[in-house]
């Protein structure tokens, strides 16, 4: 059982990693990543968003039909999306401004669907929350790392704005890595979304590769 | 009609039944707090455009939906002190490079302007958004200006025969919040009896 967990964790984290891997949910991937801070918050609404469908679907999955499955997916993805989506915007305002816009784009995010169709419709509830929340931990990890090196390169800050998304005690947190007025402005603009992405993907799997695993194809052992 | 069919129908309608009834709950749960989420925020970005020793009152009950020249409507949130108006504010809009530009701008009752805000535009990072006062100062400039100071024809970037600098690599940007800014002034003019009614 124990393995079981932990070949979930690391599946979500980093072997199957949602977006370095599987390159799953690049909408917000690339419309959000223009600062680690962006990166960070949208990632963390993902995982709340993507633990709660998991966990629903695991419990009533033999109450679903084949048929009617689709719709029953769509329907529990988006109605947790507007409670995040209300809840935030009531109670956590501050992180709703920053991010208001682009809670509502994770219903167009395949990953949690995904996440839905080919592990929690079958899996039991314990391993679809695990599934769900590290899955969405590691898009919050991938998101990060994208929006810092795009935030380093394009603005010369890192995690910018932090304070605003985390609180004050997070001020420690923005750092100024290059000096003002010398960003590589393609980098926040969308191309440089795709070319930090692919950078990080070649990465990931030359890691991958010197550690004799090989190349792990998209998806292989998931869809 | 199959069984089976019939079967479906009634899951997907009782999913359907549940999450509406759990979202209409968090709704009502949320929906005071929100109301006054979206006050506060409004009343945070008059702030900056209306000094608050200028009135003793709620702006943003005491507005006013008047229309503009193009027929489109605008809100006009008014300061008041012991009942009189002392300045208005409103959201105008010029078109950028990115899209519209969005400015709130605060004027007094002589139609001079108290302060101006860019509350939401799409510039290129790091060219056009010096508009946006958390990135420069340049928006600060509007402060205490008037249509006949300077003359309306010298209410233009420098690039057009006008008095306002641009910033290297972006004309658009600056045009656009100078234009919008002229607007919002002659909408004041054409409409100032209107808005210095109190009822």
């Amino acid at each position: 059982m124990a393995t079981e967990y932990s070949r979930i964790v690391k599946d979500g984290l980093w072997d199957n990693n949602g977006v370095l891997c599987m390159l799953l949910g690049m909408c917000p991937t690339m419309a959000m990543t223009t600062s680690a801070t962006n990166g960070l918050g949208m990632g963390l609404a993902t995982a709340a968003v993507m633990a709660a469908s998991n966990l629903l679907v695991a419990i009533f999955r033999n109450r679903i039909t084949q048929e009617v499955r689709i719709p029953v997916y769509i329907l529990i993805v988006a109605s947790m999306v507007t409670l995040v989506d209300l809840t935030m915007n009531a109670w956590m305002h501050e992180l709703y401004k920053v991010l208001g816009l682009f809670i509502a784009l994770i219903v167009s995010n395949c990953l949690p669907l995904a996440r839905l169709e080919s592990f929690a419709s079958k899996e039991p509830v314990m391993n679809s929350l695990l599934d769900g929340l590290f899955m969405g931990i590691g898009f919050t990890i991938a998101l990060t790392a994208i929006g810092a090196v795009r935030e380093i390169i394009g603005q010369g800050t890192l995690f910018a704005d932090a304070a605003l998304l985390l609180g004050p005690a997070f001020k420690f947190m923005e750092m100024r890595i290059l000096p003002q007025d010398t960003g590589v402005l393609v980098m926040i603009l969308p191309p440089g979304g795709f070319l930090v992405t692919g950078l990080l993907v070649v990465v990931k799997r030359m890691i991958d590769v010197s550690a004799g695993k090989g190349i792990q194809m998209a998806g292989a052992h998931s869809v | 009609m199959k069984d089976g069919s019939l079967k479906h129908a009634i899951i997907l309608g009782v999913f359907c039944l549940g999450f509406g009834i759990l979202l209409a709950l968090t709704d009502l749960v949320t929906a005071s707090a929100i109301v006054d989420r979206a006050m506060e925020d409004r009343l945070n970005s008059l702030s900056q455009v209306i000094p608050a020793n200028l009135h003793d009152n709620n702006p943003v009950k005491d507005a006013l939906t008047m229309k503009n020249a193009e027929g489109k409507e605008i809100t006009v949130y008014r300061a008041l002190k012991e009942g009189k108006v002392t300045g208005v504010a409103y959201e105008v809009q010029g078109s950028g490079y990115g899209g519209p530009i969005k400015v709130m701008m605060g004027l007094d009752i002589e139609g001079r302007i108290l302060g101006a805000r860019v509350t939401a535009h799409k510039e290129t990072p790091g060219l056009g958004d010096k508009i946006d006062e958390k990135k420069g100062d340049w928006i600060l400039r509007f402060t205490g200006l008037s249509l006949g100071n300077p003359p309306i024809e010298k209410w233009k970037v420098k690039k057009d025969g006008g008095q306002f600098d641009q910033f290297a690599g972006a004309t658009i940007t600056p045009r656009g919040v100078v234009g919008a800014i002229r607007g919002g002034m002659e909408f004041y003019a054409a409409n100032k009896t209107q808005m210095m009614e109190v009822k």
